[in-house]
């Protein structure tokens, strides 16, 4: 746990992205964004591109691979495909985050619930309207593997994988320093069928500070 | 009973560069010839390339942070594109990426191809996007590959170690493939593995004619995600033939 003395009331820009919603916004390099998790165990959808070359993009494999642990933290580098930092997270007073669960799509909610919540509002549905907003001609290929910040998805040492209760809480946050100029997109989660949010989605907050 | 025939075979080596597409109904298997193998895949639908395999939905449709049999290779789009149907290695990596120039350069030293010919050093981003621009793909379609062979363990705070001498020799999988799907490979060594000395170790690559699926299979016995997933590709066929 890590905390910041940033103050909010100093922030350069504050958005509420409601559950569902989706959030595309350039972070320049040095400024500082801290997501909040406004009522506790929301999980927010995380993909970040190099703003001026969206092929270089978060990549989860090379983040865990530099820093040979599964879980984000303070001092975690999120880590490009070309092998840049992106950003550097520098509170947390979540504790956890998770990159290996990929976020929810209506097709995938098929195989892991029912064939009957394929009309259900996924993840992937909100960050193909993100990067169309970026447009540039991005599609369905640059949805990579991305961050679930406030998720608890623990691996035990025989290799056993679960959506564990939230370790989140209502006003845990997470702050990242950009290390260049990056592009956020954020799906704040509308998953209904996960006990991991109580069946309930909520409000996450973005705060950018200069 | 007698050992089947493959219908293809090859050996890899060198890095092991390798891209085919392999059509539903059909075995690929794999042998490490020597031991302590390390084979990076990515399997994208044949035609609808833009579709691929997917590391989060393979890892939490199964609950698992690792591949064996009878566990299944899961696409992004709900569809199964293969099934572990024989496994003498027990744990596949599914999560720590693969080797670039920089940390091959990096571990090994540069070995450029003038001085060491076909020995020179290959790293696996590299192999994979060669393989993968000669069906028109690129680095918007790299995604975390499979490391199969190797095993990473992570302990309760997740952080991570490579387990040594983990694959043996005439060790092997097989992968039974449920939809048409092109398989882009390479043998470079995993990028966690702490061996100083660059040695990519040799691989037979086999193709047979896969068995009937049968209601009991047991990768689809494995978890109700992945009989659901099978129906999901069945339904693309049914759908588009």
């Amino acid at each position: 746990m890590t905390t910041s003395s940033l103050n909010p009331s100093d922030a350069v820009h504050s958005h509420t992205i409601l559950a569902g919603d989706h959030w595309l916004h350039e972070i320049k390099q040095g400024q500082i964004l801290r997501i909040i998790d406004l009522e506790g165990n929301q999980a927010a959808d995380t993909l970040f591109y190099n703003a001026h070359d969206a092929l270089d993009r978060y990549s989860a494999a090379d983040t865990i691979q530099r820093q040979g642990n599964l879980y984000l933290t303070t001092g975690t580098r999120l880590m490009s495909t070309r092998g840049h930092p992106l950003l550097t997270i520098i509170a947390d007073t979540c504790g956890r985050h998770d990159t290996l669960g990929g976020a929810c799509s209506r097709e995938s909610n098929t195989m892991r619930y029912s064939f009957e919540v394929e009309h259900m509002h996924a993840c992937r549905d909100s960050f193909l309207c993100g990067i169309h907003e970026w447009g540039a001609g991005l599609g369905k290929r640059d949805i990579t593997c991305n961050i679930n910040f406030f998720m608890n998805v623990p691996v035990t040492p025989e290799g056993g994988l679960s959506f564990a209760d939230g370790i989140s809480g209502p006003g845990r946050y997470v702050e990242m320093r950009a290390e260049m100029d990056v592009m956020c997109l954020i799906s704040n989660c509308p998953q209904l069928n996960n006990p991991c949010n109580a069946y309930n989605p909520t409000p996450v907050r973005a705060l950018i500070w200069d | 009973m007698s050992e089947p025939t493959p219908i293809y075979s090859i050996d890899l080596h060198h890095g092991g560069l390798w891209s085919r597409i392999i059509g539903r109904g059909k075995t690929m298997r794999l042998t490490d010839l020597e031991g302590g193998a390390n084979v990076g895949m990515l399997l994208y639908h044949a035609h609808e390339r833009h579709e691929r395999y997917n590391m989060p939905d393979t890892l939490k449709g199964q609950h698992i942070f690792y591949l064996r049999a009878p566990y299944c290779l899961h696409s992004d789009m709900g569809r199964l594109f293969a099934s572990i149907t024989q496994d003498t290695v027990g744990w596949h990596d599914t999560v720590c990426g693969c080797t670039n120039a920089s940390l091959v350069a990096e571990k090994y030293g540069p070995l450029p191809f003038q001085e060491a010919r076909n020995e020179y050093h290959r790293n696996a981003r590299d192999s994979f996007l060669i393989e993968l621009a000669k069906s028109g793909l690129g680095e918007r379609d790299l995604v975390p590959n499979l490391n199969l062979f190797s095993k990473v363990v992570a302990d309760d705070d997740g952080h991570l170690s490579f387990v040594k001498d983990h694959s043996k020799p005439g060790d092997h999988i097989d992968l039974r493939f449920e939809m048409d799907t092109l398989v882009v490979l390479n043998t470079c060594q995993h990028p966690l593995d702490p061996d100083s000395k660059y040695h990519p170790r040799k691989v037979k690559l086999e193709v047979f004619i896969a068995d009937t699926v049968s209601p009991e299979d047991a990768s689809l016995e494995a978890r109700p995600e992945n009989a659901r997933a099978w129906r999901n590709s069945q339904d693309y066929y049914t759908l588009s033939a």
